[in-house]
């Protein structure tokens, strides 16, 4: 669901193809029919938008129909688990849960707490919008002790998890799925028997998705929902089993875990707050979670300050914590544009991006670089963000000249991964590294070489600066080995100290049990501790399947953590360790050995049996029982609820798009109230009808990509044998739109929103469908977003149109569901250009 | 998956096809060729680009045919891998025929009608029986030691012939200037079934890019074989029109070197139903020629009765 | 796009897109000019070898030189069609019957050479015994080259040719005649020009019976003959071959200019419907029904027979070959 496999994952996909031709049934669950649908067994056409009331109704089909893993749902979630006497559910509060304070637009989740539970001061995190719990995705609420105080094993009492889900998902019948979502009620029946009957002992069943659900004002708790249908029905943990985030760019996922975000720290440690918490117990205190390996926060972070700033970290002056940056508030993307736009950001840095193309409202974008004093962009092409100030549709139509742009632009030559050492982290957390096979040509440089030059020459200015805002830089330690004709910085050095060492002894550490608080390791990631471990690059090891042992195929490359393939698989095992079924076995306690053994790293301490039993003090992983997996978890379960983490509700609940072709059908809330809007001129967002598919912008449109092109088309419209597979920005339409708006097969049309217009070819398919929503028939249109003003195709861009309304979790844009109009024709001038 | 088939190379020498098939001299190798199965081709045009890429050929100019998500067209001398997209309103079983399970593809898309998007990379057959190259004047294409067949580029002198010889409109001539081909080429160009990959016993770029291996490389016996083992699982399934296209060595072009699995009739995919070698009713069309031959010595002959006047 | 709006629909469509399923020919206008002048050299030498040896010196001497002349303008016209002029030579790298463009090249070579030097000598009046020689190779050469472009186009997968191979060569052979009468006709007083009349003459009925007898025949597959631009050319070449030869057989004997008009007609004929048959092919290439529909039915009828002759064992069937036959066996 959500996501396009075939096209956006070829080859991952062939396993997918693999598995049908071995008899699994395959859905998929999209609203365009696409050449992942035309390979599965089934496809299931549903509005863009709706996939929690989907969700939700398999939540419900399970409950109702009693489907749950019992055994599994009892031991390893949260099910059992009492929530406190003032939390209120939506279904109480017309589509709120208890803690929402309306004019700042956020929860307090203090009411969605365990009942008995001790709540710490989680306010700092909440207003700073991170804890270290909600950026892992996962950890939450102070338990003092692994064990919640007042659980019902028998999942009976009114106020457990399992009764609160039944309670909330309650109205989410098949026939209200069918009317919200638009696809039939029998299509949705099949797929959810499907899905049970793949489940449990001797089976698993997985979910893929990816974009198709993240871009979305309520994006996470559509993974939520996903995540309780996947636990009730014992899929995590399991091998066959499990949500598979497939992810964008090559190393996405490696860009995430050491981080390129404004607000984390590598391995997801928040980034301190300019005032909250202070000195560096206060930070601890504030984010850490003392049961579970969040526990081990403090060695984490003084390792990675230790590898920061080497000796100059020392027990007194706090590891140097005080040097870090600090932020003070959101300072994120589509934010610091709009800052651009208002003259508070002056310069900015686009390496391996295109925002006038590639981000949602691609107008505003173009015109916060035309506000900027200068820009720096590097990049393999003079791409559209390059060329804004003398390329793009503005200047086409006239509406900018280039001479009154102030903006000072320094385009500088990257060098692409073929040209340089270093690692991707995929999907599966697995690190592979790729060595240079061809010297850059000319200027071009890599990435390394351009951070650490950069640095380099900012640490010989500021060597003898006064100010104090300086030590932090003046601290780092800055001395990579450098080779060749360019003094290329040696990435397998960087490698080595994210790996991290006993500073006591210089060996490289083995993983990251072994960190320390007290400033005897050094570690720049905690999480991918391990990957030099005895010095050697465990990430370019290649040795192939069929050479191996297992399937699992653990000496190929190197997964974070510890090379763990499958995450939580203890929950492989049944309570006291035997696996679940013989076909499905993959961890399980070998009791003569006494360890925990199987095809995989365990993810669970080896010697810990399955009857362990924390005592009262017990902290970290210790607290944690020998039968809870969810090891990363304060109290080592699946959380079916989520106290706190998520910060727009501990359920997730159907809500509709930002720009929704109509109201909500469940609750007079109808978007996600914690959703965040930018409400700015150059953002304006279309008028909500109250009955669908009526007002100035009656349709719906959702946004996509092509195998043909990558993502902004800066490394697929500069590729003549690419170009030419797909030459022409086109939206795709239904036969029955096509006949109402008077459409062409091959001809023009004019996509407009409040935002913009721009013109596309028009195809004309049935893989378009309308569909009814509340009885009304709403049309849906297609927009890929690969096209921009440069390159050999150029061509209208989609994100011209889209509007900026993210999730308020991690500040994604709502480019999957929004509201346009189309028209028959071409644009006067400007606007997209076809094929050049 | 690719690795397994890559050794499929290295064959013993001077091999037989069942087909009665002999490739030539000492360096003769096991005949080589594609079965493409369509069944499972995902139409991600990896094949396509792969090919482009690996024999440096110019793009085919950048028009969008609206003929569903194909605007390379067909195969031509700038196209040598070519993927078909065909949008049918029908499903890919034929409604409870035979067991439910396993499900094959495109199933119920919502709509009271089943649909399906068949997907189909098409490439030179490598005939048996080559019409294109029982006509080159020239020699310029020739059966290689592996059975497939190849344009020498430094020999051909672009007299056409081979283009309306090819049943299946394979071959073209290239002229446009382009990105790569600066001044006019002239000569015609087609699939060499890498015979320069072959060579260092690589399998084919467009085989070696498929993600689902739709496109299998490997030693004909043993692709027909497999082929025959795909097409009875997919007619157990109850797939619908499922069949082999060009898998007999008794058809009209003597079997293809690269055959296909076909979900619908040839010609729904750009292919002829019935193709057959022009050159097969040669020998017919000599004798006839002879017979006006004589037909015109006759005539003028005749005319001289009459005298002078 | 094939089905009603929006991309292909799965209705039995006759081929992609309406795409065309073969390739049609790359070959320009000098193609199907050289077919006429190949048929004119052709036919012209035998013409004259015949002239000779009836004693008629003066119609052997005028076919000669036309002979001569056509041959010469023929080369330059082939040359000038390829992809790559400059390796024309190529196409007697080898010698290649299962090519008839190779035995084309050679022919022609041989014609083109032994007519040109026979020429050469009849102006300049020398070494007779070697000229009587040539003109006997030009002479035998000729009913080959008049014919075997018949079988040039009919060895292809284009519809229209290949399924008239019967007759094609006819056609070209008669047409040929016709052509070389014609041309000696125009350029000879008509005291002298009985035979070249005749041939002329017999020549325009001869093509029509072979293609009339072909259209009936090949049917369907035939459309292209008669519909559009070559169905146009056809109907100009009946005219003007059938006017131009009644001209000559009423009044060519008496009047000069009847003799003339008439021979000139007859030739612009010949012209019209050797580019008749030459555009016919591209369009029966360009449209697929006419490769599909006759494979199809093959197809069908075979399919039929197949499954009513189960226990009878394979029956003979249409568009098959036997392994070992072709070049696959070599
Ligand atoms: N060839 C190619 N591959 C790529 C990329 C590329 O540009 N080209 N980009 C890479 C990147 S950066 C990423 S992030 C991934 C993205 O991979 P995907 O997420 O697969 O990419 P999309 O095509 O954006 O979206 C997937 C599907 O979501 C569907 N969809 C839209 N709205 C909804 C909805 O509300 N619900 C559901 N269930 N589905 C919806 C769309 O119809 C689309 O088919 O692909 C990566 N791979
Ligand atoms: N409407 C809509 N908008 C979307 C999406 C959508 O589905 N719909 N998807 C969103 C998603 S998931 C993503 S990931 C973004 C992608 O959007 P962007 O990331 O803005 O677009 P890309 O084209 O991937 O930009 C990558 C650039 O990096 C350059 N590059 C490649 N290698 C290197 C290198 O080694 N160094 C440097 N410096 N540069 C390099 C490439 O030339 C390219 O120009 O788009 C987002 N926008
Ligand atoms: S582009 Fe790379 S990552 Fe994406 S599917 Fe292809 S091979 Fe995999
Ligand atoms: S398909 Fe055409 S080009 Fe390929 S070998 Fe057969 S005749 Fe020649
Ligand atoms: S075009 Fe080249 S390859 Fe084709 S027949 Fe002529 S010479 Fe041979
Ligand atoms: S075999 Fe080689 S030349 Fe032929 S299509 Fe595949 S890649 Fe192209
Ligand atoms: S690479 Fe394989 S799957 Fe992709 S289009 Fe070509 S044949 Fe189909
Ligand atoms: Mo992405």
């Amino acid at each position: 669901m959500g996501s396009n496999m075939a096209e956006n994952h070829p080859v991952g996909f062939q396993w997918v193809m693999e598995a049908r031709e071995r008899g699994a049934r395959i859905f998929h669950v999209d609203p365009r029919f696409t050449r992942t649908s035309a390979m599965a067994t089934d496809h299931i056409r549903i509005r863009p938008g709706s996939d929690i009331a989907y969700l939700g109704g398999l939540i419900n089909f399970i409950l109702e129909h009693g489907r749950e893993f019992r055994e599994y749902v009892t031991a390893y979630t949260n099910a059992p688990v009492l929530i406190g006497e003032d939390f209120r559910d939506t279904e109480d509060l017309d589509g709120l849960f208890s803690g929402y304070d309306a004019e700042s637009g956020t929860y307090d989740p203090s009411s969605w707490q365990y009942a008995g539970m001790e709540m710490h001061g989680a306010a700092g995190q909440r207003e700073s919008g991170v804890s270290a719990a909600h950026a892992a995705g996962g950890g939450g609420g102070r338990l003092e002790s692994g064990e919640p105080p007042e659980e019902d094993p028998t999942l009976e009492h009114p106020r457990c998890v399992f009764q609160l889900l039944r309670k909330h998902y309650r109205r989410y019948t098949p026939q209200f799925v069918a009317e919200t979502c638009g696809c039939s009620a029998d299509q949705f029946l099949d797929h959810a028997n499907a899905l049970c009957d793949a489940s449990g002992r001797e089976r698993t069943g997985a979910f893929v998705y990816s974009v198709g659900w993240t871009q979305h004002t309520v994006g996470v708790q559509y993974i939520r929902a996903a995540a309780i249908v996947q636990l009730l029905l014992g899929n995590m943990g399991r091998p066959g089993g499990g949500i598979l985030a497939l992810r964008g760019h090559a190393s996405i996922q490696g860009s995430t875990d050491i981080p390129t975000l404004y607000n984390l720290l590598p391995g997801y440690l928040p980034m301190p707050h300019a005032e909250r918490y202070g000195d560096l117990d206060g930070y601890v205190a504030a984010n850490e979670q003392p049961t579970g390996w969040w526990g081990n926060m403090r060695a984490y972070m003084v390792s990675l300050l230790r590898a920061y700033y080497g000796q100059r970290a020392t027990a007194d002056n706090d590891w140097g914590f005080g040097w870090l940056p600090r932020i003070d508030k959101d300072d994120s993307a589509y934010r610091t544009t709009m800052a651009m736009i208002d003259g508070t950001v002056k310069g900015f840095i686009v390496a391996g991006e295109n925002p006038a193309v590639g981000n949602a409202n691609g107008r505003a974008h173009r015109k916060a670089l035309a506000s900027l004093d200068w820009l720096v962009v590097r990049d393999l092409f003079e791409i559209e963000t390059a060329a804004f100030w003398y390329d793009s549709p503005e200047v086409a139509a006239g509406e900018i000249r280039p001479e009154d742009i102030g903006t000072e632009v320094f385009l500088m030559p990257a060098a692409d991964h073929t040209e340089k050492d270093g690692s991707f982290t995929n999907t599966q957390r697995l690190l592979q590294w790729h060595h240079a096979a061809v010297q850059p040509k000319g200027d071009c440089r890599s990435e390394l070489w351009f951070y650490y030059h950069l640095g380099r020459l900012v640490k010989e200015r500021l060597e003898d600066s006064p100010l104090q805002r300086d030590e932090g830089f003046r601290a780092l330690t800055w001395d990579y080995p450098t080779h060749g004709a360019h003094e290329e910085p040696s990435a397998e050095a960087v490698l080595a100290e994210i790996n991290g060492w006993d500073l006591t002894t210089g060996e490289p550490l083995g993983g990251f049990p072994q960190l320390k608080d007290d400033g005897t390791t050094a570690c720049g990631c905690w999480i991918y501790c391990g990957v030099h471990a005895e010095g050697v690059n465990q990430a370019a090891r290649r040795k192939p399947r069929w050479e191996q042992e297992h399937y699992t195929a653990l000496e190929w490359g190197w997964a974070w953590p510890a090379n763990r393939r499958i995450l939580y698989n203890r929950a492989s095992a049944d309570r006291d360790g035997r696996p679940w079924s013989d076909r499905k076995r993959y961890v399980w306690w070998d009791a003569d050995e006494g360890r925990w053994t199987g095809y995989d790293v365990p993810d669970f301490e080896v010697s810990k049996p399955p009857d362990y039993r924390p005592s009262e003090d017990a902290r970290a992983q210790d607290a944690i029982a020998g039968d809870h997996p969810f090891v990363m978890q304060g109290d080592g379960r699946g959380w079916l609820f989520v106290p706190q983490g998520v910060v727009d509700g501990p359920m997730p609940t159907h809500y509709e798009p930002a720009e929704s072709p109509g109201p909500n059908p469940l609750y007079r809330q109808r978007a996600n109230p914690a959703r965040q809007d930018i409400e700015h001129r150059t953002n304006p967002e279309n008028p909500v009808p109250d009955v669908p598919g009526e007002g100035p912008y009656p349709h719906i449109a959702t946004t996509y990509r092509l195998t043909e092109h990558h993502t902004a088309g800066g490394m697929s419209r500069t590729v003549a044998v690419l170009s030419e597979l797909q030459p022409e920005m086109f939206c795709e339409v239904s036969p029955a739109l096509a006949e109402l708006e008077g459409l062409e097969h091959g001809g023009w049309a004019v996509v407009s929103t409040s935002r913009a217009e721009i013109e596309t070819r028009v195809m004309v398919t049935h893989r378009m469908a309308p569909t009814e929503i509340g009885g009304r028939t709403v049309h849906v249109i297609g927009l890929p977003y690969h096209w921009g003003s440069r390159g050999l195709v150029t061509g209208g861009s989609a994100n011209d149109l889209t509007g900026i309304a993210m999730d308020p979790n991690v500040h994604i844009q709502e480019s999957k569901a929004l509201t346009c109009a189309i028209r028959p024709g071409r644009l006067a001038g400007g606007g997209g250009r076809g094929a050049a | 998956m690719t690795t397994e088939r890559a050794d499929a190379l290295a064959a013993p020498h001077g091999g037989n096809c069942a087909d009665g098939w002999r490739t030539y001299g000492d360096d003769a190798q096991e005949r080589v060729g594609f079965f493409t199965d369509t069944s499972i081709c995902i139409g991600c045009k990896a094949c396509e680009v792969a090919c482009k890429e690996w024999n440096d050929v110019p793009d085919d100019g950048f028009a969008f045919t609206g003929q569903s998500y194909d605007n390379t067209g067909a195969l031509g001398a700038n196209t040598w891998r070519h993927v078909a997209f065909i949008e049918q309103d029908r499903p890919v079983r034929v409604p409870d025929a035979t067991p439910p399970a396993p499900h094959p593809p495109g199933g119920d898309t919502g709509a009271a009608d089943g649909f399906r998007w068949l997907m189909s990379s098409d490439v030179c057959k490598h005939c048996t029986h080559a019409a294109c190259l029982d006509v080159c004047p020239t020699g310029s294409l020739f059966r290689t030691e592996y059975g497939t067949v190849v344009v020498q580029e430094d020999i051909c002198n672009g007299c056409g012939y081979c283009v309306p010889a090819c049943p299946f409109g394979v071959l073209d001539r290239r002229e446009r200037p382009n990105a790569s081909v600066v001044k006019p080429d002239g000569r015609v160009h087609k699939c060499t079934l890498c015979y320069d990959r072959l060579k260092v016993g690589e399998e084919p770029a467009c085989a070696r890019a498929c993600p689902t291996d739709s496109i299998q490389f490997g030693e004909l016996d043993e692709l027909r074989r497999r082929a025959d083992r795909r097409l009875e699982k997919l007619r157990a399934e109850g797939w619908a029109d499922a069949h082999l296209y060009g898998r007999d060595p008794h058809d009209g072009v003597g079997g293809f070197g690269a055959f296909f699995l076909l979900l619908d009739r040839p010609e729904v995919y750009g292919l002829p139903p019935d193709p057959v070698v022009a050159t097969r009713h040669l020998g017919e069309m000599w004798r006839w020629a002879a017979a006006a031959a004589g037909a015109v010595v006759a005539l003028v002959a005749a005319v001289f009765a009459g005298g002078r006047r | 796009m094939s089905g009603d709006r929006g991309a292909a629909r799965g209705d039995a469509p006759q081929s992609y897109y309406g795409r065309p399923i073969i390739k049609p020919p790359v070959w320009t206008w000098e193609i199907g000019a050289y077919l006429f002048t190949g048929g004119l050299g052709g036919a012209s030498a035998t013409l004259s070898l015949a002239a000779r040896a009836a004693g008629d010196h003066r119609l052997a001497r005028t076919s000669l030189l036309v002979g001569a002349a056509a041959d010469a303008a023929s080369l330059p016209l082939l040359a000038h069609d390829l992809g790559r002029p400059g390796r024309f030579l190529n196409m007697l790298r080898m010698f290649k019957p299962r090519s008839p463009m190779s035995m084309g090249s050679w022919i022609l070579a041989v014609s083109g050479t032994s007519s040109g030097v026979a020429a050469a000598l009849e102006v300049a009046g020398r070494l007779p015994r070697l000229k009587l020689a040539a003109e006997v190779a030009a002479g035998l050469a000729g009913p080959a080259l008049s014919t075997y472009t018949g079988v040039l186009l009919a060895d292809t997968a284009v519809p229209a040719w290949h399924e008239a191979r019967r007759e094609l060569p006819a056609v070209f052979g008669m047409s040929a005649a016709a052509s070389a009468g014609a041309a000696a006709t125009l350029l000879l007083p008509p005291a002298d020009a009985g035979p070249a009349r005749r041939l002329a003459v017999a020549g325009v009925i001869g093509e029509g019976i072979a293609m009339e007898t072909m259209e009936r025949r090949i049917g369907f597959v035939g459309e292209p003959y008669r519909t559009g631009t070559p169905g146009r050319l056809a109907r100009w070449a009946k005219a003007l071959a059938g006017v131009g030869a009644l001209l000559l057989g009423l009044r060519g004997r008496r009047s000069r200019t009847a003799s003339v008009a008439g021979a000139a007609m007859v030739l612009a004929g010949e012209v019209c419907l050797r580019f008749c048959v030459f555009r016919a092919g591209f369009d029966s290439a360009t449209d697929p029904a006419y490769t599909v529909r006759p494979q199809r039915e093959r197809a069908d009828a075979r399919a039929a027979a197949a499954a009513g002759a189960q226990e009878a064992g394979p029956s003979p069937e249409p568009g098959r070959i036997a392994p070992g036959d072709g070049d696959g066996a070599r």
